[in-house]
């Protein structure tokens, strides 16, 4: 797998066959492995290895990029000539920053994300693991399906002043769904380290879903108390951390346009980027090379800051918004260079309760409500009120008077986040959560009063 | 490698070339240029099924990769049901290539971007417009497909994507017009000619515009209607709630942990009154209908392309089908619609081009608006959603207009509409004719784990839809 001394030679060739007056070079290497099975037993299974750079030339004010996942002479040759060649004839961008010569402040330690066991799982062991959780399955008169994932992957750049960071981590995934004959339950978890990771444990949950929401029964749509999983939280969540961008506000398509310093959210909602968050993941530098910052996002319902890629965070000093956003400097969230987004928080952590809640307390604290283990396809309906639509999924229970009644159909919503968020009633510790609609965070689970369900479909 | 049980399938992408160019309120936002190669090579080893892929193309690497991926096949086969059985194919030595009219890497970038530059500048023109996004895709995507069976077959595919999108915000609201339509505009298996066909400059400052007076336009109302869609979004509507839950892998519960499964479940095959007697859906990979996104010549099991009827007037007809699912339906031969997304990825069951046909009376779409009392005619789409079965959807569109005694009447802003997928299409009660059908691209089909994005082709006309719940999305908030 490519290392960072290969890389560094890759790169002295890119900046002896470029003739910009910069050259930049983002590396992105790895193996990764998937074992996939429904029906109890594995249909799919996959593995991987490639290794790519991506080649970015400035002539002054133009830049542009080309990649490649060949690294001999002839082909970065021609990523480098593809990248001078298009950025040669654009526009001049007066806004387009020289490359930054370090990566800027340190965060200061972060844990290790690569482990070796994780890094070595076999096509055997994990077949192992699934079987074990088919057997749970069977044991059940369930059918199962999921995967089992791992990778080693590294991450990197250098440029022509001399900045240059590197990133190795292993990834694990196991996702479980357990079916019934009208029913469904499903768990997933990810962690760097696949020791952490406990596939019959995840598969005895899904299993005790689907067996306890069958025959279910169906109930109006209306408003509810809901209690969101810490899977549920994180993928309706999601969609609104790309507004948290400085660009964003810029470009005026942030539901924050405006709300910047105003209490939006509960005085319960506190909202973090903390990179090396010990229960976070991820590489620690930016698509420029620049270290992330620990950033706080939202504190007691309030929007605090936004994060800034370099040439945002400049932007925004010379804009009307600049003294309605809160501090403004560059936090190390940015994009790779040319990119339209801009820059977004990837590395969320919500705060903790000062009263924290588990799941069954929050059951037993509500009189009548729903228990939702999963929300899927999810849409945002309205960018500025944030009214997002999509279904609940594998495991959505009735409870009345502190105790879970039975399963029920499944139901739509249309749900503003600012609402959600406001009408937080309790909370659960914030755990490591990874769902399918947005990225791994660390999110607590949540009880959530008048949540709006609109319509209910027919399983 | 060559026994009845051992069978590789070699799958290369070579020169897969990308070009990627975006603007942003007057400025460049995205301007990059792609190539990768690789090898996957898919094997059946002990009834299972192995896979493996490398960019090292090395013959020493070659053989570690094909031997990793039998130490695969060999593992998958402790936790089995029993044998993968394949239907059979006559495997085949060809060559295709998409009818390429220009080829779009002969195009300098400069007039490109003076192109997208062009169209930004009629967006911002538009009083009320903060933000203005075009973009410009370009693949050359080369494939050798060898097989243990005999296959060898080299395709070349060109595709090419246009669009933009002007934003609005004022007050409380941000609102969006796009053209050709949303989500990156219009995708097909062409050449730089689709950039030349869809009038791009010429509609930019009307879109402007809308997006502008969505801000005075009243909110759609919420209640029961009459709904005309647009083709665009009728194409949406076509993927979301037939191509999806037709994909046979979903109903065998292959896809049951990510993507979802189906409510077509085997026995409605030839039963179910899956829509009304104007409902004619085809699943169509042959170049004769038209330059979509799902059109090949043979799929990535070497089959070759096809047409599968999917709904015959109204009658569920047709599944869409592979190598390892055929026999689940009675089939002595695959429908050819396994693809992967490149070569580091194990092909899946995937839509090809699913598409209405249109209305076989002559009827346009002003004739079909004179011929509604009462309804919303909805444009673009801006949202979509769906469960895990596809039975209940909801979509929201960027703009809508009532319809009154024949006439649009005002334009709405926030129409949406939601609703059952076999009752919405018993509700279609006409449906426009050859002149007003186009073939739509959708580029960014997710499906699979790993993850793989595909693009699939939709033909539709816009059409009408009796008693639909409207407004649904903004109901409660």
């Amino acid at each position: 797998m490519l290392n960072r001394n290969k890389a560094a030679d890759v790169f002295d060739r890119i900046q002896r066959y470029s003739t910009a007056d910069e050259v930049e070079a983002l590396f992105y290497a790895g193996h990764s492995s998937l074992t996939r099975f429904a029906n109890n037993t594995i249909h799919q299974n996959v593995a991987e290895e490639n290794s790519v750079v991506s080649v970015r030339t400035a002539f002054g004010e133009r830049t542009a990029r080309a990649t490649t996942n060949k690294l001999d002479e002839e082909s970065l040759k021609r990523a480098v000539k593809s990248a001078e060649d298009i950025a040669r004839v654009q526009h001049p961008d007066p806004e387009l920053l020289a490359m930054p010569a370090s990566g800027g402040k340190n965060y200061g330690a972060i844990p290790s994300r690569h482990f070796d066991e994780t890094a070595a799982i076999t096509p055997e062991q994990r077949a192992e693991a699934v079987q074990k959780v088919v057997s749970v399955a069977r044991k059940q008169k369930l059918t199962t399906a999921g995967i089992f994932s791992t990778a080693e992957l590294v991450e990197g750049i250098f440029n022509s002043r001399g900045l240059n960071d590197w990133h190795t981590q292993t990834s694990s995934d196991i996702s479980v769904t357990m079916l019934a004959a009208d029913s469904s339950g499903w768990q997933k978890a990810n962690s760097p380290n696949v020791a952490h990771l406990d596939a019959v444990a995840l598969a005895e949950i899904a299993a005790r879903k689907a067996v306890e929401s069958a025959s279910p029964r169906e109930i109006p749509a209306g408003k509810y108390t809901v209690i969101l999983e810490p899977a549920a939280v994180l993928d309706i969540v999601g969609f609104m951390f790309f507004d948290f961008g400085g660009l964003a506000i810029l470009d005026q398509r942030s539901f924050l346009n405006n709300r910047v310093g105003t209490k939006i959210f509960g005085e319960n909602i506190n909202i973090s980027d903390d990179v090396g968050h010990p229960l976070q993941s991820g590489v620690p530098f930016d698509g420029e090379g620049m270290r992330r910052q620990r950033v706080h996002l939202v504190e007691g319902g309030v929007v605090k800051r936004l994060v800034y890629a370099r040439a945002t965070a400049e932007k925004m000093k010379k804009s009307e918004h600049r003294d309605k956003v809160g501090v403004v400097e560059p936090t190390g969230h940015g994009f790779p260079i040319p990119n339209e987004m801009g820059e977004a928080p990837m590395n969320i952590v919500f705060g903790a309760s000062t009263d924290p809640k588990t799941v069954d307390q929050m059951i037993a604290s509500t009189e009548r409500g729903l228990l939702v283990t999963r929300l899927w396809y999810i849409r945002e309906v309205d960018p500025y009120e944030k009214i997002l639509t999509g279904m609940t999924r594998d495991g959505t229970f009735y409870v009345e008077n502190g105790k879970l009644r039975e399963g029920v159909r499944n139901f739509r919503f249309n749900e503003s986040l600012i609402h959600m968020l406001s009408n937080v009633e309790e909370m659960g510790t914030p755990v490591r959560a990874s769902g399918e609609e947005s990225f791994d965070m660390v999110v607590p689970a949540m009880k959530v009063r008048d949540f709006n369900f609109t319509e209910v479909t027919k399983f | 490698m060559g026994s009845k049980h051992f069978q590789p399938t070699w799958r290369v992408l070579c020169s897969d070339r990308s070009r990627a160019l975006a603007t942003k309120n007057g400025k460049i936002s995205h301007a990059s240029d792609g190539e990768s190669l690789g090898i996957g090579i898919r094997v059946l080893a002990d009834g299972a099924w192995g896979f493996a892929a490398s960019d090292d193309l090395s013959r020493a690497a070659v053989e570690g990769t094909a031997a990793r991926a039998v130490a695969i096949a060999k593992a998958s086969a402790r936790v089995k049901q029993q044998d993968v059985r394949l239907a059979p194919e006559k495997p085949v030595t060809a060559e295709w290539t998409t009818p390429c009219q220009i080829e779009p890497f002969t195009i300098s970038v400069a007039q490109n971007i003076d192109l997208l530059f062009k169209i930004d500048s009629e967006l911002r023109s538009v009083a009320g417009v903060t933000m203005a996004e075009t973009n410009m895709n370009f693949r050359r995507e080369e494939q050798w497909l060898v097989s243990s069976e005999g296959a060898n077959i080299h395709q070349t595919k060109y595709s090419t994507g246009v669009g933009y999108a002007a934003h609005a915000f004022a007050g409380s609201e941000i609102q969006k017009r796009s053209y050709p339509t949303s989500y990156g505009g219009q995708w097909q298996n062409k050449g730089y000619e689709l950039i030349h066909e869809l009038k791009l400059v010429e509609n930019a400052r009307r879109i402007g515009e809308e997006a502008v007076a969505l801000h005075k336009a009243d909110q759609c109302p919420e209640g029961t209607f009459t709904i005309v869609l647009d083709d665009a979004q009728l194409g949406l509507q076509i993927h979301e709630s037939i191509g999806h839950p037709i994909e046979l892998d979903r109903v065998l519960g292959m896809e049951a942990n990510f993507a979802g499964t189906s409510f077509l479940t085997l026995e409605k095959l030839r039963k179910l009154r899956y829509g009304s007697d104007l409902v004619n859906v085809v699943a169509d990979a042959r170049q004769e209908h038209g330059p979509g996104l799902g059109t090949f010549g043979f799929d990535d099991e070497g089959v070759p392309a096809q047409c599968t009827p999917i709904i015959t007037n109204g009658l569920f007809t047709g599944y869409l089908s592979s190598r390892e699912t055929a026999h689940a339906i009675g089939a002595d031969r695959s429908g050819g619609t396994l693809r992967a997304e490149g070569w580091n990825r194990l092909p899946i069951i995937r839509m090809t081009n699913v598409s209405i046909l249109p209305g076989e009376e002559p009827l346009t779409l002003e004739q079909l608006i004179a011929d509604t009392d009462q309804g919303v005619f909805m444009q673009t789409n801006r949202s979509w959603s769906i469960d895990d079965k596809r039975y209940n959807f909801q979509f929201g569109c960027e703009i809508g207009w009532e319809i009154k005694n024949g006439k649009r009447v005002r334009m709405l802003k926030n129409p949406s509409y939601s609703g059952i997928t076999t009752e919405f299409w018993n509700s279609l009660d006409a449906i426009c004719s050859r002149d007003e059908w186009t073939l739509w691209g959708t580029p960014n089909c997710g499906k699979g784990q790993p993850q793989q994005v595909m693009g699939t082709g939709h033909g539709a006309a816009p059409a009408r839809f009796r008693d639909i719940r409207v407004g649904s999305a903004y109901k409660g908030n």
